[in-house]
């Protein structure tokens, strides 16, 4: 009976092998887990793109109010799709938007895909070497991430935003958000 | 939609045909710089199929690249330089993954197949040996099924 | 036509396959001789009908067909023939397509050679390579259908991905595959075997031919893949521990303990149940390759053009044959009884700790491969198992194993004298001692694993030369040697050759591993840089027009203490159609080490391009000790005694007796 259990024995390990082999078809291999949910934003300091004056965009913009944080790029087809939501966005809702631009080989090419497409944002820095980018563990454009008014990172969306996942999650996320209503603001 | 799945397997390969670290990138104290290379080629990159940071052509490998080389220079420790990126990718980065709860049986795994193995075969050669021992000491025993067949065998094997 | 013609063939041969699966392998059971018989001409007139699609296909890719799908997706006119030719099997569908045609080669040469093999063992045998072969067909005409056709035509085709135009890695496929599918003929013997609940001697001296062979075109497969890397990739890598290498290496591994536990089934009729485990186990992990590769599961640099659907079918094939079979062999299996007992000091004693080694090896290397998906289904966060887990973990796990190559073919069958041979490896043991130490004096600077692989490769290298020396009594005055070198079996000489192609290979990686040297650099024309004692002088580039590419080509001259070594001349190629670059490394090769030269990006105006300069030591090594290796399988396929088919029993007992003289 010993000697047979011995016999079985690759048959079950190669049951668990294929179980997982299985389990493995319907995961998707590429799909990065989202480190930085319930962290602090990381701190990151860009400067502005071209023909923007203001002061570029740094983690102290993210400390009062519910903010989103896109990383976008002209070189970037997903962004293109994405981007009229924004405009949308950013005139429907009070919530800000922020952007990263991300990796423009030209310093140009940004603020005239901006220019040509309509500027949702409220900051935008410009991110030529992947500073921030790579702070927020960023892996490719669009990104966003949602921040809360004391500056954690709440969620993080891949791919291009739309209106299902606006409603479905955001919006509902920053709405329970809103209601915590710390002034962490007035620091 | 197969030439569009086809076209991301070809772009694959083009990121395989690398040429990795540039001559800009390279730092001028060559001790910092052989810890870059080191930390980089421990560092996955993100963007890729499997490769690291230091074999990829890739935008973001080299900007992660650039950022080792910065963090050396800033006196990070590797291991600095590691959590750095850790906290923000996961182990997934690290292409040699930590000794933690998920990766246990992946570390101990091969030592514990190979003590099963030597087990295995310490337990068949004990087999084996009281199979002979009990032979020798008994010789009215009957035939045991190994001998039967082996008896078969010295026959021409005509009984199945 | 011809893709309608092709389609209609692999289809009938479908259908033959069907009969070649039930039909025999029943009548075996039953005894009836007429349904024995159809095993041959099913598996004959199978391989004829899928050689027929085979050469289609391949009519359809020269002749540039561009109504066919798979054709405009991998071929383009201007393309070289030999590349065309190659774009046949450089595609998931057209790879199926050689896999079933190296199968179906398999199943006709047993029919065709196999005539002294007992009527009802070639009979399961051609049956079960039939039921493979189903499911290989069946996949093809569901979901990868090579002939399917496009309408309307484009007026060219889209071209073989250019890093695959290259001689290497035309023929890298091939010769992979013949490895893989090679092992279905060890598998198929296992499975008769367990149906028929008999291995013996003979049954071993059956099937290690086919795994000889099987193995031997793995092995060259593997390295020529590995080569590829090494000149095309532009770094001088060679292994990378990609899921995709390690879906070949692990067959290999699994392989290569095959081969030994063969032999002690052959020779003293013991390990039977645990060699027909191994020979299911080493083809199932040809299988899961496929799935591995196909299926989209793991990420890799080599991926094939991946679909969760064929995944889907691919792991239900994986279930049907190695669950199938492993059932078998837990029903079965109890009942093979050993004869032949060992102590555990012994060449069978030896044998058993290789498997031992190997095995664990090939489940490390499991381990490791699929460890990111474990993690990953039950919820935990993502993983990566990369080179450096695989170099700390592999490589203790072969030191053992080679410490214990040297002195396993000094003991003796069945009980050995293991300080008899500890003694006569002394000198061996000192010399490698000394080898270590004077690297380490030499070079402390390379990684510890590197100096001790080349003590060890040196322990490997002598020893099996002693064991050589003692079998022909080159040391005992009078013995004749020179004689018994002419009557040593070929067999034996496959072993030697064997043991020694690793030992040199060995030392290849550990150069390679260890104390490469490399400079990377801005160079203008005229500019020279000093690496490993060689002065590289860059001369500038010049373009140059290929069959499909443009190719800037960038010399270098090289100079080692004023004396000229060598002209070295890097491409960087440009394929417009594919829009691809691919870098052509430039390498000379000696000895002691290969010069290795890539250009990059043009950088500035006066002439200057980025240049990566390697020098990486004993190289050569690696694919030199890859040869031998091979050609030692090949001379052991080509003894008498393993010439396909049954030996006569006389001759095969006078080679024993041979054998048994020279080991006293």
């Amino acid at each position: 009976m010993k000697q047979r259990a011995i016999f079985i024995l690759p048959l079950i390990v190669f049951c668990i092998i294929g179980f997982y082999l299985a389990k493995g078809l319907t995961l998707d291999p590429k799909k990065m887990p989202s480190m930085l949910d319930g962290k602090p934003v990381p701190t990151f300091s860009l400067p502005p793109i071209k023909g923007r004056d203001n002061n570029g965009f740094s983690q102290n913009h993210l400390l009062d109010k519910v903010a989103l944080v896109n990383i976008f790029g002209s070189w970037c087809v997903a962004c293109r799709i994405e981007h009229p939501f924004l405009m949308q966005l950013s005139e429907l809702s009070n919530t800000p938007i922020h952007g990263i631009n991300w990796r423009e080989e030209n310093p140009d090419s940004g603020p005239e895909w901006l220019k040509r497409h309509g500027d949702p944002y409220e900051f935008v820095g410009d991110d030529p070497r992947s500073k921030a980018a790579i702070a927020f563990g960023v892996t490719g454009a669009p990104e966003t991430f949602l921040v809360d008014q004391e500056g954690i990172i709440r969620y993080k969306h891949v791919g291009p935003l739309d209106l299902q996942t606006w409603r479905g999650i955001l919006w509902p996320l920053i709405q329970k958000l809103s209601h915590k209503n710390i002034p962490r603001g007035t620091l | 939609m197969r030439i569009s799945i086809l076209t991301i397997a070809f772009s694959a390969l083009l990121l395989a045909d690398s040429l990795a670290v540039e001559p800009s990138e390279i730092l001028d104290d060559p001790r910092h710089e052989s810890r870059a290379r080191e930390l980089s080629k421990a560092l996955r990159c993100v963007v890729c199929q499997n490769q690291s940071i230091d074999d990829s052509d890739a935008a973001l490998a080299r900007d992660m690249r650039i950022l080792v080389r910065e963090r050396i220079t800033a006196g990070d420790s590797n291991e600095e330089v590691l959590d750095y990126v850790v906290l923000r990718y996961g182990d997934f980065v690290l292409l040699k993954p930590p000794f933690k709860k998920t990766t246990l049986v992946l570390w101990l795994g091969p030592i514990l197949m190979f003590g099963m193995a030597l087990l295995g075969a310490l337990l068949f050669f004990r087999r084996q040996k009281s199979a002979t021992s009990l032979m020798k000491c008994d010789p009215s025993a009957e035939l045991d099924e190994t001998e039967r067949k082996r008896l078969n065998a010295l026959l021409g094997g005509q009984k199945k | 036509m011809t893709a309608e013609l092709g389609l209609f063939a692999l289809t009938l041969a479908f259908a033959v396959a069907l009969v070649q699966s039930t039909f025999p392998i029943i009548g075996a059971t039953k005894n009836y001789i007429s349904w024995i018989t159809l095993a041959g001409p099913t598996a004959i007139t199978q391989f004829v009908l899928v050689a027929l699609a085979f050469g289609c296909l391949t009519k359809l890719y020269i002749t540039s067909d561009f109504s066919v799908l798979n054709v405009v997706q991998n071929s383009n006119t201007s393309m070289p023939l030999l590349y065309k030719v190659s774009g046949v099997w450089g595609n998931h569908e057209g790879s199926l397509l050689l896999w079933v045609l190296i199968l179906a080669l398999y199943g006709a040469a047993v029919a065709l050679f196999g005539q002294n093999l007992p009527p009802a063992l070639r009979a399961r045998v051609l049956s079960v390579q039939a039921m493979i072969a189903i499911g290989f067909y069946l996949f093809i005409l569901l979901t990868s259908n090579p002939f399917e056709r496009v309408f309307p035509p484009p007026p060219d085709g889209r071209e073989l991905n250019p890093l695959l135009q290259d001689p290497g890695l035309a023929f890298h496929p091939p010769m992979l595959y013949m490895g893989y599918v090679g092992f279905s003929m060890a598998f198929s013997f296992a499975i008769a075997a367990l149906v028929e609940g008999r291995v013996d001697a003979a049954w071993a001296r059956w099937v290690r031919p086919w795994t000889l062979a099987a193995w031997c075109f793995l092995t060259g497969g593997i390295v020529l893949g590995s080569w590829w890397a090494y000149y095309e990739l532009g770094w001088g890598g060679w292994w990378f521990w990609d899921p995709v290498e390690n879906a070949s290496f692990m067959p290999w591994l699994a392989g290569t303990a095959l081969l030994h536990s063969c032999t002690v089934v052959e020779k003293r009729d013991a390990l039977k149940s645990w060699t027909i485990l191994l020979a299911i186990i080493t083809f199932s992990l040809s299988l899961l390759g496929t799935f591995l590769v196909r299926s989209g599961v793991l990420t890799s640099v080599h991926a094939f053009a991946t679909d969760p659907e064929r995944g889907v079918f691919i792991l239900a094939l994986l279930i049907v044959v190695i669950g199938g079979s492993l059932s078998l062999f837990a029903w079965r299996g109890p009942q093979l009884k050993t004869t032949g007992l060992f102590q555990p000091i012994s060449r069978e004693g030896a044998l058993l700790f290789n498997n031992l080694c190997m095995t664990t090896a090939t489940a490390t290397v499991l381990l490791g491969t699929l460890y990111p998906l474990f993690v990953d289904a039950v919820g935990g966060d993502k993983v990566s198992v990369g080179p450096p887990f695989f170099n700390s973990v592999f490589i203790p796990l072969m030191i053992p194993m080679i410490f214990a190559m040297a002195i396993g073919p000094l003991l003796n069958w069945k009980r050995g004298d293991l300080f008899g041979a500890l003694g006569r490896l002394k000198l061996v043991g000192i010399s490698s001692l000394i080898v270590t130490g004077a690297t380490w004096a030499w070079h402390n600077d390379g990684p510890v694993f590197a100096t001790l692989a080349l003590g060890l490769s040196a322990w490997l290298g002598l020893g099996t030369l002693v064991e050589l020396a003692g079998r022909i009594k080159l040391f005992v005055p009078g013995a004749g040697s020179w004689a018994r070198v002419c009557r040593l079996t070929r067999a034996s000489w496959g072993m030697t050759l064997g043991h020694m192609g690793l030992a040199i290979s060995i030392a290849g990686m550990a150069g390679a591993g260890g104390w490469t040297q490399e400079s990377i650099q801005t160079m203008k024309p005229g500019d020279t840089i000093k690496l490993s004692g060689y002065d590289f002088t860059f001369k500038g580039v010049h373009q140059r027009k290929g069959a499909n590419f443009t190719s800037a080509v960038g010399t270098f001259v090289v100079h080692k203490n004023g004396i000229y070594v060598t002209n070295l001349s890097a491409e960087k190629r440009n394929y417009p159609v594919g829009k691809m670059q691919t870098t052509e490394a430039a390498i000379h090769t000696t000895l002691g080490g290969d010069l290795y030269a890539v250009i990059g990006d043009h950088d500035g105006n006066d002439g200057a391009y980025v240049t990566r300069l390697y020098f990486n030591p004993l190289v050569v090594w690696m694919w030199i000790g890859a040869i031998v290796m091979v050609l030692g399988g090949v001379l052991s396929l080509s003894d008498r005694r393993y010439r396909i088919g049954a030996p006569r029993q006389s001759r095969h007992g006078h080679a024993k007796e041979l054998e048994a003289k020279s080991m006293i």
